[in-house]
């Protein structure tokens, strides 16, 4: 029913030319995929999905929007040709889940293999109830890691894209403006 | 072939790369590069709700561990999208970023506008 | 945002609380749902909020530019510092079980320390981010 209600979300961000009315249909795109989380008994990915995907990544959006423009300029070009690889990459995709285990088989092959372990043993090897923080932070905390550098690695690179000083290397200002623009950090 | 009996535990799938595909769709046939992000991110959901949907087991409880508890859900996609979803916005943010620059250099963030201001200059 | 009293009255009872709810999601996330990432993103949840409502400018006097950058890097390095700290109490990188007396009681505090460093790192991004897309002035 859930991604009933997400499928028309994302056939009105196709739809629609206002951008504003699209960031927020994304929005509440990201707001359903919470709350099919939950009734999937993913907890911590709900809760995840809703400050970050709903909350966060909306706000930048807009943020992004401010600057930008509201309005997507009609194109001209023509559909059929990305509307075709579209059908027939969901084509294949669908073909290829003729053979997947179904939804909510105990015995999937994704189900049988170190998964019995981690929910047997990591209470009495890390001792906390919660499998997905033992698993995150200790079984795979390489993994973590790699993740949390990423997250760093994108917080420089936005701040070599638009943090202050930033002028200097823009083209159609003057060079004479950065010593303004310095002085005010962001 | 007993493709009648499959279809209820396949639906979910199903929906899910249909959603896949309009957020495929919306990157390849669109030219604001805002909305190619906004295609990207639906693009990006379907592909957790994919790797969610694969977690559930049916009377699986959430994988936080009870005494009351035998069954729980597979935790390790949890972890894995949970990382993702994070790690998504903070490349979002970083594609955003690009968005402005190129509005800086180009006024404008439409594909085809760029590319003839470009064939222009050469 | 100078003229809406309401939304000023309301964020600043909010926001305490927000904080609040921040530091209870890291520090119970390994008994409920929650964890680094979540508890970082609601903790910078609160700082832009006060962004929203008061301004940027107030909202840097309160948490400078070197401070978010200072705290990007501390995350990490506290992420990296647990696993290097694993090897000289003499296991391997990120191994928890020698950090302390037990082996549970290590996995505890490695898992603390862990999840400390990501939300830190995390909080910091998402701050960092929402700042330098608002500062934007054209």
């Amino acid at each position: 029913m859930i991604l009933f209600l997400m499928a028309i979300a994302a056939f009105g961000i196709i739809k629609l030319r206002n951008l504003f009315a699209v960031v927020m249909l994304s929005g509440i795109f990201s707001l359903l995929a919470a709350s099919l989380y939950v009734h999937l008994t993913a907890v911590d990915v709900a809760f995840t999905e809703a400050s970050v995907g709903a909350g966060i990544s909306t706000l930048l959006m807009l943020a992004t929007l401010a600057i930008t423009g509201e309005y997507e300029k009609k194109h001209t070009t023509n559909n059929l040709f990305p509307l075709l690889i579209v059908v027939v990459t969901g084509a294949a995709l669908i073909y290829g889940t003729l053979d997947m285990p179904l939804y909510g088989a105990a015995n999937a092959p994704a189900n049988l293999h170190l998964i019995p372990r981690f929910i047997e043993q990591s209470g009495t090897e890390i001792g906390i109830p919660n499998i997905v923080t033992s698993v995150l932070a200790s079984y795979r905390g390489y993994d973590t890691l790699g993740e949390t550098v990423v997250i760093f690695t994108a917080a420089i690179g936005v701040l070599v894209l638009l943090g202050r000083g930033r002028n200097r290397w823009r083209p159609g200002i003057s060079a004479d403006a950065p010593s303004k623009d310095e002085e005010n950090e962001v | 072939m007993q493709l009648p009996v499959e279809i209820p535990g396949l639906l979910n799938y199903w929906i899910v790369i249909v959603l896949m595909m309009v957020g495929f769709f919306v990157v390849i046939s669109h030219g604001n590069l805002v909305k190619k992000i906004v295609g990207l991110n639906v693009f990006q959901v379907s592909v957790f709700v994919l790797y969610i949907t694969m977690s559930k087991i049916d009377g699986g409880a959430a994988p936080i561990l009870d005494d009351a508890i035998k069954n729980y859900s597979n935790p390790l996609p949890h972890v894995l999208i949970l990382t993702a979803i994070v790690v998504g916005v903070a490349t979002t943010a970083l594609g955003l970023a690009l968005i402005v620059r190129i509005r800086d250099a180009y006024g404008t963030i439409e594909d085809d506008e760029i590319t003839n201001q470009e064939r222009d200059d050469a | 945002m100078n003229n809406h009293s309401i939304l000023r009255v309301v964020s600043k009872f909010m926001i305490p609380f927000i904080l609040l709810f921040a530091l209870y999601v890291q520090f119970h996330g390994d008994f409920g749902p929650g964890g680094g990432f979540q508890a970082g993103v609601i903790f910078a949840a609160a700082f832009i909020l006060y962004g929203l409502i008061y301004g940027i400018e107030n909202a840097r006097k309160v948490l400078p530019a070197t401070a978010t950058r200072l705290l990007l890097a501390a995350g990490v390095l506290l992420y990296v510092g647990t696993g290097l700290f694993g090897i000289f109490m003499g296991g391997n990188f990120l191994d928890y079980n020698v950090l302390a007396a037990t082996a549970v009681g290590g996995q505890h505090l490695g898992i603390l320390l862990v999840e400390f460093g990501v939300g830190t790192t995390v909080a910091a991004t998402m701050v960092t981010i929402f700042f330098v897309f608002a500062g934007q002035d054209f």
